[in-house]
């Protein structure tokens, strides 16, 4: 039998089958469901967005990157620069621009980085991001702790010609689905291409790769601005659906979530990113709302619960939901294997 | 800047970056012994703060509260490190990650639910609370001087643990080859306990000293611990005395800084770690 792999790569039939699924219902969606959920959902399909580009670095190279939120805030930064001060700016424009900006603060950032490994790579990713975050936080010309408004929301027009309106929630959603399932397809393919199994063989054993030939450096370089630029698109995101941005937009809690949403669905295959990024934006709703018990708020204390499930979550279940899965699969493999 | 100026500024760099020193101490020791990342260990420095403060107020004395707060803390990482830990020291660096950080929100929390979210602020001892004049204008307060001085008493006081006595050799010795000092009839477990105990007390103390000139509010643990990872990738991890070194080339930089670049101050020790990676990219000392 193989040996038992840390990272599920390809997806089973039913995994599969049950992703077709969620796509469909996440196309139904809108029709039933009710404004405020339509941005609830809106918003987690964001996040699924910003885990699948993390899961480029974390579960295919097998970097930990506690500094990811910087380039996801970059890109928020550079729609809220771009916006006019009394008309939107163009989405078909200011889009590219914004995830460009977000690709070359990881290019930079990722040059000095990429060097680093193991701890050292997590310690200073998380440096950097914080250096960025200082950089917003501290100068009121870039709009200080309390953040910049988006004040318009961007037009889609195109040589005359408008689409559609994001000033629409619904449209808003399926505009957000539609990048969804496009980064989705699109990571799958780097996945499998040359560029990805030299990404997988750096996660497995970088001397060997190495060895055989293989510059590392510039791989994991392509592979941190790729997922920078990434991060950037569901950055620019956030910042047309909520309307302002903030420097908690990079923080190192935004950055801690993302590690959380991919862990949370398991790793190295991006369905999980998607799965676990609803499962976490869920859960802290869940537990931001919780109702008031007597005296106590329960809801108030909501880092409480929220550290209390992270710290039973590594203890019992390190590879997350997929992950368990996996191990479930493996252990009946293994039964049917002493069974012949 | 005038040169009364210019030692006050140099005096307050030096006992800042001997404050880091006793953060840095702990977490470079945790990484280079356990191999453990550590995200929580700014909410031990919180917890001293707030032992402080709240100590203080029951004993009417600092010096009284430091020294029960200290055992403690000491007591509090004991219990810690036996309870969760422990199971992290050979999993992944991911899961160290996740740990710790879910351990941050649950420390704020509590300190959330235990003090409040103002912020408080602890009595400069009557003893310590004089200043000595430096020209007309300007004077320099003793306690800063109080500080610094309890601050290098413990790096000496380290220094001799970690290379003059029998424990510090076996700390030594499991940090090399952790199966050979096992082999060797030596309980590593327990020395694990001591190191990451003695981590959790020297942050604990940090902020307990630094109570009354800080103040105590929510959050300060994050924030002095992602500088304290400045100093642990610069210095070298596992190195006490590259945390040393660069905590005080950090504190210089930063104080500094503040005084002569007011716009960019917040981002020149990331500018200045980043000139150490491209320099050195496993940091000043390597162990």
């Amino acid at each position: 039998m193989a040996a038992p792999k840390a990272n599920l790569e390809t997806l089973p039939r039913s995994v599969q089958l049950a992703l077709m699924m969620g796509l469909v219902a996440l196309a139904a969606f809108p029709f039933v469901s009710s404004d405020y959920y339509t941005e609830m959902v809106t918003r987690m399909m964001i996040m699924a967005i910003f885990a699948m580009s993390l899961d480029l670095l974390q579960g295919v190279t097998g970097l930990v990157s506690l500094g990811h939120a910087a380039y996801f805030g970059l890109a928020g930064y550079a729609l809220a620069f771009l916006t006019p001060e009394s008309e939107p700016v163009n989405l078909w424009w200011s889009l590219p621009l914004a995830v460009l900006a977000s690709g070359l603060a990881a290019l930079i950032v990722g040059f000095f980085v990429v060097r680093t490994r193991g701890i050292y790579f997590i310690m200073v990713t998380m440096a950097f991001a914080q250096m960025i975050y200082f950089l917003f936080h501290d100068n009121d010309s870039l709009g200080g702790s309390d953040g910049l408004y988006v004040n318009f929301k961007p037009i889609a027009t195109l040589f005359g010609w408008t689409p559609f309106d994001l000033d629409s929630k619904v449209t808003m959603y399926y505009f957000t689905l539609v990048l969804v399932v496009a980064v989705y397809a699109f990571l799958r393919c780097v996945l499998w291409s040359p560029f990805g199994r030299a990404l997988a063989g750096i996660r497995v054993n970088e001397h060997r790769m190495r060895a055989m030939g293989f510059g590392t450096v510039g791989y994991k370089l392509t592979a941190f601005t790729l997922a920078g630029a990434l991060a950037g698109l569901a950055g620019y995101l956030t910042g047309v659906q909520s309307g302002y941005v903030n420097p908690e937009l990079m923080g190192f809690h935004m950055s801690a979530h993302a590690i959380m949403m991919v862990i949370l669905g398991g790793m190295g295959n991006f369905a999980g990113a998607i799965v676990g990024a609803f499962a976490f934006e869920y859960l802290l709703h869940v537990f931001k709302e919780l109702p008031q018990v007597g005296s106590v708020d329960l809801g108030k204390h909501w880092q409480l619960w929220m550290g209390i499930f992270i710290v039973g979550l590594v203890v019992l279940a390190p590879r997350g939901l997929l992950g368990l899965f996996g191990r479930l699969r493996q252990s009946k493999n293994a039964k049917g294997d002493s069974h012949e | 800047m005038d040169l009364a100026n210019f030692l006050i500024q140099l005096l307050n760099s030096v006992q800042y970056g001997l404050l880091l020193f006793m953060l840095a101490a702990g977490l470079t020791l945790i990484f280079g012994i356990m191999n453990v990342v550590n995200l929580a260990h700014g909410s031990f420095y919180m917890l001293g703060a707030y032992l402080a403060y709240s100590l203080s107020g029951a004993f009417d004395s600092l010096l009284l509260a430091i020294l029960v707060g200290t055992i403690l803390s000491v007591l509090f990482g004991l219990a810690l490190e036996r309870l969760l830990f422990r199971h992290f020291y050979d999993r992944d660096h991911l899961d160290q990650v996740l740990l710790t950080f879910g351990l941050i929100y649950i420390f704020e929390e509590l300190r959330s639910i235990l003090w409040g979210d103002d912020v408080h602020g602890a009595k400069i001892p009557d003893l310590l609370s004089a200043s000595i004049p430096l020209t007309e204008a300007m004077s320099y307060p003793v306690y800063r001087l109080f500080m610094s001085g309890v601050c290098i008493a413990l790096a000496i006081g380290l220094y001799l643990l970690i290379s003059k006595t029998r424990l510090g050799m076996k700390i030594r010795a499991g940090a090399f080859n952790r199966e050979m000092t096992e082999s060797l009839g030596i309980n590593i477990k327990l020395i694990h306990g001591a190191v990451f105990a003695l981590g959790v007390g020297l942050a604990a103390i940090a902020g307990m000293i630094a109570a009354p000139i800080s103040s105590v509010y929510p959050n300060m643990g994050s924030q002095v611990l992602i500088t304290c990872f400045v100093v642990v990738v610069i210095g070298g991890i596992g190195s006490v005395r590259g945390a040393l070194i660069a905590a005080l080339l950090v504190g210089l930089v930063d104080t500094f800084g503040k005084v002569l670049l007011p716009q960019v101050a917040g981002m020149l020790v990331y500018i200045l770690m980043a000139a150490v990676l491209l320099w050195k990219p496993e940091g000043l000392f390597k162990q």
